[in-house]
């Protein structure tokens, strides 16, 4: 009983505005940033839900949407906002009233999209954030006049700063109260169609606003340099570069500190517990299958350190610009670039990225082609072969184990800019694609949200290699030891399920263990390297560092190794990346259709590879 | 002060224009273009280009600056100041 009082007392609000205008600066200042993401049954588009106390005591539940401009709802993730507010989705509530947020500098550019947010029904105040900004800009808001005009309240609001907030905390206690006992004011409904609405907006901001036209804002003399045609993208060049340097190069310490842990950790398994199946399945299974993945976390942490960065200070949507003229060319948009940059780390996050692409044709295309980005999962492979199988000499500047990384990568790409092509030519009709986004202005990041954001993709990742990958280690070591060992990998289940599979890989070069690693990187593409691992009965973490290589050096060919990195290119595996597939495009058309053909691609490529490389005598 | 409608795509660099309606062609596209904030009466610039044939560009339109490619600039059409 007291838990259901307790629970009408919450006051539901809805984050509501344009994207980058704020509100998730103001949501994390507001809820301290700990927000359950919550995934729409159906879409996995993602929408934060955070609780708060206002001063006096009174519950809040605030809902941090998509940023959306009308009501439309044109893309996936703009219909989850829409749907949010009207109370259409599953299993949430409607909110009890809407905190309609907008960068102030864009009043005169944006005010229409308040006008359709009165057709809600539900109460609405507007804050206008970033009041600082814009009064550097020279643009200044009559409050009291536009509070009229409206019908509504409007607080100003700098959303990052506590002084800049206070005001609004304030209001809330009030209004808040108003609105848990139905007596807050509704707006009155705007009357008439969207260029109506426009008309009106205009006609206010004309009243209310006045601006004196600075010469030039620090915004535009930024852009000049950074979307000039041939600056911009040497500049995004040089990002892009000094990115991936960064994710190779600083991630070494790290690495080396996570080995060492793990391997003290199997030290003290093997101290502690006597021989024998359980010392073997924590030690050999569970410590070095975990760890063998754990070991990308700093190259991960890196990578979105970058990613968080260049989106927060708003140069990512001028990235989408200064790209959207190369993706033009496969009929995709600069929309598809964020998605793919994540899918460097991961193709789930890509794939989930996509949703703010509108064309649903475009989507799909980007979607289809995330998994050829080099996602970090097939580094262990790559780092793996190429040094055991490519020379570490040097070709002029570069080294050449470095060279077949690059090259892999590129192959990746290329294959991903002629199946856009392809999807986009063939399979798919309808629509065209678009680019049409606001460039937000340059801000310094707000340092505690981005160590969050930091925060969070680690978890994610470490969350991944408990959930999914211990369980397939355990798997992993269990057919690798049983039902016999002692006759070697033949007697194993891994050496029976490879020896049933073999004659479908014999032609393309592949040998039995390299056939059964396949399996198991289903899980995650960067099981294979434990599970050969597991398979060559290597005992420890650190003996899978140093001494792998060696050993398939002595028992691979140079062609079938080199089949083998042709085949992780394409990597038809990583069964989470199908299943977020499924998810986005609501069927199952699409996953198969991505397993198929990067399947008959990575059999191909291997294919060619391995004869192409025996022609050459390196069998 | 009649005149030609032009496309906004044909704007050159650094003009400023006056938007006076949309393509009746643009069907949703004019819906897009409104809801981001294209509309009647308001001036639009342009400010810079992609690499080839100007496409995409970017326009400042009142205080925002909004990336858009060819097409959907050929949607709004203006007159010039």
């Amino acid at each position: 009983m007291s838990e259901i009082l307790t629970k009408s007392k919450t006051l539901r609000l809805a984050l509501l505005g344009a994207p980058n205008c704020g509100k998730s600066s103001l949501f994390n200042a507001l809820t301290g940033g700990r927000a359950k993401v919550a995934n729409y049954p159906g879409v996995t588009v993602e929408y934060r839900k955070g609780e708060f106390d206002l001063p006096s005591g009174q519950h809040v539940e605030l809902l941090d949407l998509p940023g959306v401009y009308g009501d439309c709802g044109h893309s996936m993730d703009e219909r989850v906002a829409i749907d949010a507010v009207r109370g259409d989705l599953d299993g949430e509530r409607q909110p009890d009233g809407i905190i309609f947020m907008m960068d102030a500098s864009h009043i005169s550019t944006h005010l229409h999209n308040v006008l359709q947010a009165k057709n809600y029904g539900l109460p609405v105040i507007l804050v206008l954030n970033m009041m600082d900004m814009a009064a550097r800009d020279g643009i200044e808001i009559d409050i009291t006049a536009l509070e009229a005009q409206l019908g509504m309240p409007v607080i100003s609001c700098v959303a990052v700063r506590a002084s800049g907030r206070a005001h609004l905390v304030d209001y809330l206690e009030d209004w808040g109260k108003d609105v848990l006992q139905g007596s807050a004011a509704l707006p009155s409904p705007a009357e008439g169609r969207l260029k109506d609405l426009q008309a009106q907006a205009r006609s206010i901001t004309r009243e209310v606003v006045s601006v004196i036209e600075k010469a030039e804002t620090f915004t535009q003399r930024v852009d000049k340099i950074v979307l000039h045609p041939v600056l911009g993208p040497i500049i995004l060049l040089g990002i892009l570069f000094v990115m991936f340097q960064a994710v190779y190069t600083w991630s070494g310490p790290g690495i080396e500190f996570i080995e060492a842990a793990f391997g003290q950790l199997q030290l003290a398994v093997s101290s502690v517990l006597p021989d024998g199946w359980i010392q073997s399945l924590i030690s050999d299974g569970m410590i070095a299958g975990v760890g063998a993945v754990i070991v990308f976390l700093p190259q991960i942490i890196i990578l979105f350190a970058f990613i968080l960065l260049l989106e927060a200070s708003g140069y990512m949507a001028r990235a989408a610009f200064l790209v959207d003229t190369l993706m033009a060319k496969v009929g995709l948009n600069g929309r598809a670039f964020i998605p793919l940059l994540s899918s460097f780390a991961c193709a789930i996050p890509g794939v989930m990225a996509a949703r703010t692409i509108e064309s649903e044709r475009d989507r799909i295309t980007t979607i289809m082609i995330a998994p050829l980005m080099t996602c970090a999962a097939r580094w262990p492979v790559y780092f793996l072969i190429i040094g055991a199988f490519i020379p570490a000499t040097k070709v002029g500047l570069f080294s050449l184990q470095g060279l077949v990384a690059f090259g892999l990568v590129i192959t990746g790409i290329i294959f991903a800019m002629i199946m856009a092509f392809l999807f986009k030519r063939v399979l798919m009709k309808g629509g065209n694609s678009s680019l049409l986004i606001e460039l937000p202005s340059y801000k310094m990041p707000v340092f505690k949200d981005y160590l969050r954001g930091l925060w969070d993709r680690a978890m994610i990742f470490i969350s991944r290699a408990g959930r999914i990958i211990l369980p397939a280690a355990v798997l992993v070591w269990f057919l690798g030891n049983y039902p016999n060992r002692d006759s070697g990998f033949a007697g194993t289940y891994a050496g029976k399920i490879g020896g049933f599979l073999e004659p479908i890989f014999a032609p393309i070069g592949f040998t039995t263990e390299m056939v059964f690693s396949l399996i198991p990187a289903m899980a995650a593409r960067e099981v294979a390297v434990g599970a050969l691992g597991t398979l060559y009965a290597l005992e420890s973490e650190a003996e899978i560092e140093t001494q792998l290589g060696g050993i398939l050096a002595a028992d691979w060919t140079l062609a079938t190794a080199l089949a083998f990195l042709a085949w992780f290119v394409f990597a038809p595996q990583c069964l989470s990346t199908f299943a977020i597939i499924k998810k986005e495009t609501n069927g199952w058309k699409w996953p198969l259709v991505a397993f198929g053909y990067l399947f008959v691609l990575a059999y191909i490529a291997a294919g060619i590879t391995y004869h192409v490389a025996k022609g050459f005598g390196w069998a | 002060m009649t005149q030609t409608p032009i496309k906004l795509g044909n704007l050159p660099k650094h003009q400023t224009g006056r938007i006076i309606g949309f393509s009746a062609a643009a069907g949703e596209l004019e819906t897009r273009l409104r809801e981001i904030g294209f509309a009647e009466g308001d001036h639009v610039t342009a400010l810079h280009f992609g690499l080839f044939g100007r496409n995409p560009m970017t326009v400042k339109l009142n205080s925002a600056t909004i990336a858009l490619r060819r097409r959907e600039a050929d949607a709004v059409l203006i007159e010039m100041l």
